[in-house]
């Protein structure tokens, strides 16, 4: 396929490293900036506050750029955990036909409730921390995953270099983490960047609907949720970290896109 | 035709089985007692002894799954904690708003992005494909509740041709219903529509690579021709898939369209009653939308057997 470098990639790998230099940075330089100032409440962007403040008097500048920190992490976590959890049901469903159904069958059910409406179940149960909030996120994304490597096994495990490894005594750990598992890495690459990007937008929709992590961590479904009642006046509290967050998402998903492009043929719109 | 159709029935019943399990054990796995929890944060130690003994939470958890089986399968999804009233009454009530919405925005999302996908997939790796694949990967990039406020900003509240927020019910006529749809539908249909094309234009490439169309350019048929006769008589197949396949994301973006604008559905049923812990609506609403979506992609795979004679005669399935 593709090689070199095209413009998604290029944007996508740009924005992200941005992000994530804001993320490390923003907080040491800028501080939270939990300052409630009700002298400056509800001020419109302009010079001296770039995207404005809130009805407490919080620079939204301030806090769209640390925001992106506790987003960032929300994006991350809930990527490695999907990966982490899926992969090992993936990779035993796929090798053992004894656990496939099993697990395959409670991979369905899961996959068989809206994701978003079991992560607002999950949170709202579990409780407002940004751990509890990544686990709850997390839930709906395993069978996908758990799928796509189970799809792999299954067409890897009939490859004449497993019956090699078997024939000369290799042990089933081994085998499934040095011979299988490489082979299904790219296409869980281009998964993890996909489970990023929906991760960090369910965050927004959780804080959005008031089950997200509590106030006092600040990120950017958060931000936005407190712009909700006082759309109408203020709307850049929502505009400014939606625009952000926007362009963030944006920037992966077109990464991924084209990750999935330069990767494997056979991956293309594996997607589903 | 008749064995696919009980083989594929009887393949929903482990899948509504974990469903009920997982729903029926969120109230569990939480902190503290499930009695408490459903009593409410200002609850007596009395109260919250009826609740417990009322919904059998004393029992051991196999016995009150095997009672909650049997309740569900009566069609009884429990009792409101906070109006007392049965859930399935609630749901019901808050149906219409809810069907409205996600029917105007599968219609207006296969209109606008079944042709682009396809477009997309004739015009693969050039401009055309570039923008369409750009404008969906954007419109899914959005959250869907910017998105809203970003609508009713511009329409309703700028320019004011459109409702702010709210529904009017069928009853009041079909255009008022309609009006007041407007700027959540095309909210929604931005995410759905992105999804939709998406997965067209990569089922259209899939065909496009088929043997049978390879035939037809050899023998000499024109593009448009390929395109009419030859491909799109499969994408019967491909239509249906996505619409099954997206049902589940539209369902998501329903529970927050509706908060958005404020629309008494059941999305915003489920959300009001989390904040409210009112868990056996939250479970009800679940399962109901559970059953819906294993409903829809059983049709799908039903459809199938219209479209595709090899499932029809017992084929490989």
């Amino acid at each position: 396929m593709k090689r070199g470098f095209s413009f998604p990639m290029v944007f996508g790998g740009s924005v992200i490293a941005a992000t994530l230099l804001c993320a490390l940075l923003a907080p040491m330089i800028l501080g939270y900036s939990d300052d409630i100032v009700m002298t400056r409440s509800m001020r419109a962007p302009g010079a001296e506050y770039w995207f404005g403040t809130d009805n407490l008097g919080r620079d939204i500048f301030v806090r769209t750029l640390s925001g992106a920190r506790n987003s960032v992490i929300v994006g991350i976590g809930v990527a490695g955990l999907t990966l982490l959890i899926g992969t090992a049901f993936g990779l035993l469903a796929g090798y053992f036909n004894r656990l496939d159904g099993a697990i395959m069958r409670t991979m369905d059910g899961l996959m068989a409730i809206p994701g978003v409406l079991l992560a607002i179940a999950l949170a709202a149960i579990l409780g407002s921390g940004l751990y509890t909030v990544v686990i709850a996120i997390a839930a709906p994304e395993i069978p996908r995953t758990a799928r796509l490597v189970r799809s792999v096994v299954l067409t890897i495990r009939e490859m004449p270099f497993v019956a090699a490894a078997i024939s000369v005594g290799s042990s089933t750990p081994k085998i499934l983490l040095r011979h299988i598992l490489p082979n299904a890495m790219p296409a869980l690459m281009v998964q993890a960047t996909f489970v990023c990007a929906s991760a960090i937008l369910t965050e927004a929709v959780l804080s959005f609907l008031g089950v997200g992590t509590s106030p006092d961590i600040p990120s950017w479904g958060n931000v936005m949720a407190g712009g909700r009642q006082f759309f109408r006046v203020a709307p850049w509290v929502i505009l400014f970290p939606g625009i952000f967050l926007s362009i963030f998402v944006l920037a992966i998903n077109l990464f991924g896109d084209a990750l999935r492009e330069r990767g494997d043929p056979i991956l293309s719109g594996r997607r589903a | 035709m008749a064995r696919f159709l009980l083989w594929r029935l009887l393949s929903t019943v482990p899948v509504m089985l974990t469903v009920l399990v997982v729903i029926f054990l969120l109230l569990h796995i939480g902190p503290g007692d499930p009695a408490a929890t459903l009593a409410g944060d200002n609850a007596t130690p009395e109260q919250i002894a009826g609740i417990r003994a009322r919904l059998h939470l004393d029992q051991p958890l196999i016995v009150q799954f095997a009672i909650y089986l049997r309740q569900v399968l009566s069609f009884d999804l429990g009792v409101s904690v906070f109006s007392n009233r049965p859930v399935t009454t609630l749901i019901l009530q808050r149906a219409e708003p809810t069907l409205m919405l996600a029917a105007t925005t599968t219609i207006l999302s296969v209109i606008v992005a079944v042709p682009a996908g396809i477009y997309a997939a004739k015009r693969v790796g050039r401009f055309g494909d570039y923008v369409v694949m750009g404008l969906s990967a954007l419109a899914f990039s959005v959250p869907v509740f910017v998105l809203g406020y970003l609508l009713m900003q511009s329409f309703a509240i700028s320019l004011r041709w459109l409702p702010v927020q709210g529904y009017r019910p069928l009853s009041a006529g079909l255009m008022a219903c309609l009006t007041s749809l407007t700027l959540p539908t095309l909210a929604l249909t931005c995410l759905f529509a992105a999804l939709v094309a998406r997965i067209t234009r990569a089922t259209m490439l899939d065909v496009l690579a088929q043997d049978y169309i390879r035939t037809a350019r050899a023998k000499g048929a024109g593009r448009l021709r390929i395109l009419i006769v030859h491909a799109l008589k499969n994408i019967g197949v491909p239509v249906v898939t996505v619409v099954g396949t997206s049902f589940a994301a539209l369902l998501g973006g329903v529970v927050v369209t509706e908060s958005v604008f404020n629309i008494p559905g059941a999305g915003r049923l489920t959300v009001e009653a989390i904040l409210t812990r009112d868990y056996p609506v939250v479970q009800g609403v679940m399962l109901v939308f559970a059953v819906l979506l294993v409903g829809v992609n059983l049709l799908v795979d039903l459809s199938y057997t219209l479209f595709d004679p090899r499932i029809r005669h017992g084929g490989s399935r």
